[in-house]
């Protein structure tokens, strides 16, 4: 090594300087970051000046919010779960096989996700109402089952599920992209069915992909509303979930009472996604 | 008995054609050859994991070309050994065992007696994300042999373990197999390793699979020593 080099300190791969603080990037980091945080604490806490413990009360005293409550946890609950149904098999579909046309369902699949959800309800509506010989698709599952689908129940957790599924699906592909096939392929060589390797293998491997594919899609039934709206109504002790209370509310002038219920929904949410999350965390340990 | 005949593989743009190899009953066959020879697909088409383009795959002389990988009766060591995370190391050497509805009785013995053998008998009711290099190959090879397999097929299974541990490993392997005469193929990089378990040498150069004098670890030492 030369003197120069000694003198410019890059003997020995001594970089000659002392390298800056971190502490530039990390505010940075942190300012970026830290300004969306802010702004969802800043839309709480104006919703929660806005807002009073009487409204609260009032809000919770209506038998028709009361109903609103009851049918969002029940329908966002049905629809989380009948996303995960769904979402395991065609997500494990897509991410282990090969197959011609699998570029087409990938676009179907995405599709839910890129439309704007009031296109979705427009369609179910469509579909349920297309004349078909025999009579329309509603007809006839009333002829059939005796249930009827459009403006009923039904038809919010149709609405729910036909968004939240394609979130599901595509956080269930991603897990299966995410586990290594190999031990799959050990297990087969041990003497399992495909079915085997999958449910004794793959599945337990997949188990916080697939809590987290039941919060996002409890969490984004929970927040629809055009699809409900077009497909379901928002008739008052039937199809009224609260994100169609909140739409109710406003509409007759109600805004204090519309604020609550956003408070409500957020609190419903706080408290679904934290018990989920938690659970994933402590069975995934 | 492990034999190929005639065997044609393609993966991509990798391909091997009419590969022969023959590993008689009882005997512990080394493969070596260069990184992305094939080595390791060789292997995969002998579980049934791989598809073969063409040629068939022989185990104890029954065509098994287009059996599923359950049926061939093959332990396998992958070479990043692919444990299951969710499992327990007693998981891991019951897992064939429950497949195949032996009783919990047999599965005790056998599971005990594994665990003796591979020194891993304080480890069975450890997860296996606790555990260390030598420990998990040692979980590895117990479940592969856990159903007394026909054939066992290890690809590079002491791999990225220290000198010392990996020399008790070769030595457990061998005793192994002294012990039951199981027809083993291994694939390794270290002349070391195979000079220690060898009985036969098989060498895949430009996708050419030759068998060497045994003889060849012995006379040519080179840097991987």
């Amino acid at each position: 090594m030369s003197d120069t080099g000694k003198a410019k300190g890059t003997d020995r791969g001594w970089p000659g300087r002392r390298v800056g603080s971190d502490w530039p990037f990390l505010l940075v980091i942190t300012a970026i970051g830290g300004s969306y945080v802010l702004l969802i604490v800043a839309l709480v806490a104006a919703d929660l000046a806005y807002t009073s413990p009487a409204h609260f009360a009032a809000a919770l005293g209506k038998p028709e919010i009361r109903y609103a409550i009851r049918l969002t946890l029940i329908s966002c609950t049905i629809s989380a779960l009948l996303s995960v149904w769904v979402a395991t098999p065609l997500g494990y579909l897509l991410s282990r096989f090969s197959f011609r046309g699998r570029w087409l369902i990938d676009t179907l699949i995405d599709i839910p996700v890129v439309l704007p959800p009031l296109v979705i309800g427009l369609s179910l509506l469509i579909l349920f109402h297309l004349r078909l010989p025999g009579g329309n698709l509603e007809q006839r599952l009333q002829d059939w089952t005796g249930i009827r689908v459009t403006y009923a129940e039904p038809a919010v957790v149709l609405a729910q599920f036909a968004v939240a599924c394609a979130f599901a699906v595509q956080t269930m592909r991603v897990t299966f992209d995410q586990i290594d096939t190999r031990a799959e392929q050990v297990a087969l060589t041990l003497g399992c069915r495909r079915d085997q390797a999958f449910f004794l293998v793959t599945l337990p491997q997949a188990w916080r992909g697939l809590v987290a594919a039941l919060t996002i899609s409890w969490a984004r039934s929970l927040g629809e509303f055009g699809p409900i709206l077009v497909f379901a109504g928002a008739t008052r002790m039937r199809t009224e979930v609260l994100s169609t209370t909140v739409f109710l509310e406003l509409s007759v002038g109600q805004l204090e009472a519309a604020v609550a219920v956003s408070l409500l929904m957020v609190a419903a949410a706080m408290i679904v996604l934290g018990i989920v999350r938690l659970l994933g965390t402590k069975v995934g340990r | 008995m492990i034999e190929l005949q005639r065997l044609s593989l393609r993966a991509g743009a990798f391909s091997l054609r009419d590969v022969n190899l023959v590993v008689p009953h009882g005997v512990y066959g080394v493969l070596m050859g260069g990184t992305g020879q094939g080595k390791t697909s060789i292997l995969e088409a002998i579980c049934g994991l791989k598809p073969v383009a063409s040629g068939r795959v022989l185990l104890d002389e029954r065509d098994v070309t287009r059996w599923k990988p359950a049926d061939r009766g093959v332990g396998y060591v992958p070479q990043d050994l692919a444990l299951f995370p969710m499992m327990s190391v007693r998981d891991h050497l019951e897992f064939a065992l429950k497949l195949r509805h032996w009783k919990p009785a047999a599965i005790a013995d056998r599971v005990a007696m594994l665990a003796e053998v591979l020194g891993i008998a304080p480890l069975l009711e450890r997860g296996v994300r606790h555990l260390s290099g030598g420990e998990a190959q040692r979980v590895a090879i117990g479940r592969a042999l856990s159903f007394n397999p026909q054939v066992l097929l290890l690809d590079e299974p002491l791999n990225a373990l220290d000198e010392r541990t990996r020399d008790r490993l070769c030595a457990l392997l061998r005793s192994i197999h002294s012990e039951i005469g199981l027809t083993t193929l291994h694939i390794t990089h270290s002349r070391n390793e195979a000079r220690q378990v060898a009985d036969r040498l098989y060498v895949l150069e430009h996708g050419q699979l030759s068998e060497r004098p045994v003889e060849e670890l012995t006379r040519e030492r080179t840097a991987s020593d």
